[in-house]
């Protein structure tokens, strides 16, 4: 009765999977900036991006389908860039007429809307293969090896390790819930919109609460083994040679790529 | 009226592949006190969860007369009260009231009739003067009980408990099998306490690996030192 597809590690035989956390951590991260530092309408490049996130994709053995239906998750955030269509001055394509107000889309506009999509869709794919190959224990490893602090560092591990109990145990109580939600002849089952929302709010009043005092009982069980705020773990393990060499290729190409975009499209 | 739980042939594992019951059978008639024992994992949760339609396997589950489908789901909630084996899950609201309130309400009731049945709720578990209380700073003996309330202000034909004593102390425990002994409805009560088997249920329903393994009176079942060993339980 517990979750598990919250976790998006995903065991498979492949290369992507076998690379050091570390190596597939800072080239994510390069990836990501890369694509976000790539100047507006730079299309050959961010062809070629996308060739590079779809090879792996297939190197990681996921499946594109799998990844492809995922990375469809950016899109929402991107309607944040919408009136972009509006206030970017340049040549005007279309007006809408709304009352005595009228909004006019720019080409230039819409050139920054797309790729703003077609940015943020290609790094969703590549966090995606990211999140999917690498486990959680080996991302909190690469966090460490760059030298995010490792106060952040374990709570990030805390959270992961109770992210699985709470959503555990919001799932018992709306099991709880429908348990009793009956329905008897002749009546109309469900109560008032009103009702519902305040049995939701204690709902999730009550999950706050408990992960308040479990936070507690949590705490004093590490006190209790001798923990003073202070994280210990052991040394990372060496990087080998061929990581090394991989990294420094995919920082070299993503650089590269950055470079001679900046250069004929900037 | 037939207040009565059949099971036919259910089968259900886990969306991790885990089987959690093999085509397990059994039928409570009406008014019947049946008690649900086995080691952990046999199963005994997953078979309960399934009487209340929170999970549907492969098989037949008919109670009061109901198939247990999602078209009745309703109607098999009103007259099956599930009581969970953590008060917790059980306990969801901010204060008694409106925990016990909370399946009257859904189901429609007028207000009166709401206070009527919360109020006859906490009679029937001596909790009256809870009703204003917060849940989570109750005692596990207390919050037992309330959970027991939360479904008998359902008036539910069937009543089926998940370990009500587990975590008790003597005296809770006590409270709690005087008022389990007081309740009328047909009862299947899963439980590790062997001694409020013999007190409370004539008859004795041992699971296993996902499989009813034995059933019948609980004089034999529980005096049945090899049966006993084999299901990892002890003789008293």
């Amino acid at each position: 009765m517990h979750i598990h597809f919250l976790d998006p590690y995903r065991d498979r035989p492949s290369l992507i999977h076998a690379l050091d956390p570390r190596v597939k951590f800072v080239l994510t991260l390069a990836f990501v900036l890369t694509m976000a530092l790539l100047p507006v309408g730079a299309w050959p490049i961010y062809v070629l991006m996308l060739t590079l996130s779809l090879s792996l994709t297939v190197l990681s053995e996921l499946g594109l389908k799998y990844v492809l239906k995922r990375s469809l998750l950016a899109l929402p955030f991107v309607l944040a860039a919408v009136p972009l269509l509006f206030t970017v001055p340049g040549p005007a394509l279309l007006t809408l007429p709304i009352g005595s107000l009228s909004l006019t889309v720019t080409a230039t506009g819409l050139e920054r809307l797309l790729s703003i999509m077609f940015k943020s869709w290609v790094s969703v794919q590549v966090a995606l293969v990211f999140a999917a190959a690498t486990s959680f224990p080996d991302m909190l490893l690469a966090m460490r090896a760059v030298k995010l602090p490792r106060l952040i560092v374990s709570l990030f591990g805390l959270m992961w390790r109770y992210m699985f109990v709470l959503a555990d145990e919001a799932i018992r109580l709306m099991r709880a819930r429908s348990a009793r939600s009956g329905a008897i002849e002749g009546l109309q089952p469900g109560g008032s919109i009103l009702w519902r929302a305040k049995v939701t709010g204690g709902l999730a009043g009550n999950l706050f609460i408990r992960s308040l005092d479990r936070g507690e009982r949590i705490y004093a069980a590490m006190a209790a083994r001798g923990y003073d705020g202070e994280i210990r773990s052991f040394p990372l393990p060496p990087i080998t040679s061929t990581s090394w060499i991989t990294l420094l290729c995919g920082l070299i190409l993503l650089v590269g790529l950055l470079l001679f975009a900046l250069l004929f499209w900037a | 009226m037939h207040h009565t739980i059949e099971v036919d042939k259910l089968s259900y594992s886990y969306p991790d592949g885990h089987i959690a019951l093999r085509e397990a059978s059994l039928i409570v008639a009406p008014g019947e006190k049946v008690a649900l024992v086995g080691p952990n994992g046999a199963g005994k949760s997953t078979l309960m969860l399934h009487l209340n339609g929170i999970l549907l396997g492969r098989g037949h589950v008919r109670v009061c007369g109901l198939d247990v489908n999602d078209k009745t789901l309703g109607k098999v909630r009103a007259a099956v009260g599930l009581v969970f084996q953590n008060p917790d899950d059980q306990l969801f609201s901010p204060t008694v009231f409106d925990d016990v309130a909370f399946g009257p309400i859904y189901q429609g009731l007028p207000e009166a009739a709401v206070r009527e049945r919360v109020e006859a709720a906490l009679a029937a578990v001596h909790m009256r003067d809870y009703a204003k209380r917060v849940s989570h700073h109750l005692s596990v003996g207390e919050k037992k009980r309330i959970a027991i309330a939360t479904v008998l202000s359902m008036n539910p034909e069937i009543l089926v408990l998940d370990e009500p004593s587990a975590g008790l102390d003597p005296r809770a425990r006590r409270t709690l099998i005087n008022q389990l002994r007081e309740l009328t409805q047909t009862m299947l009560v899963s439980t590790h306490d062997l001694r409020l088997v013999h007190e409370l249920f004539p008859r004795t329903i041992i699971m296993d690996e996902g499989r009813i393994v034995a059933d019948g009176p609980t004089d034999r079942l529980l005096n049945d030192e090899a049966l006993l060993h084999a299901h990892g339980l002890e003789k008293m």
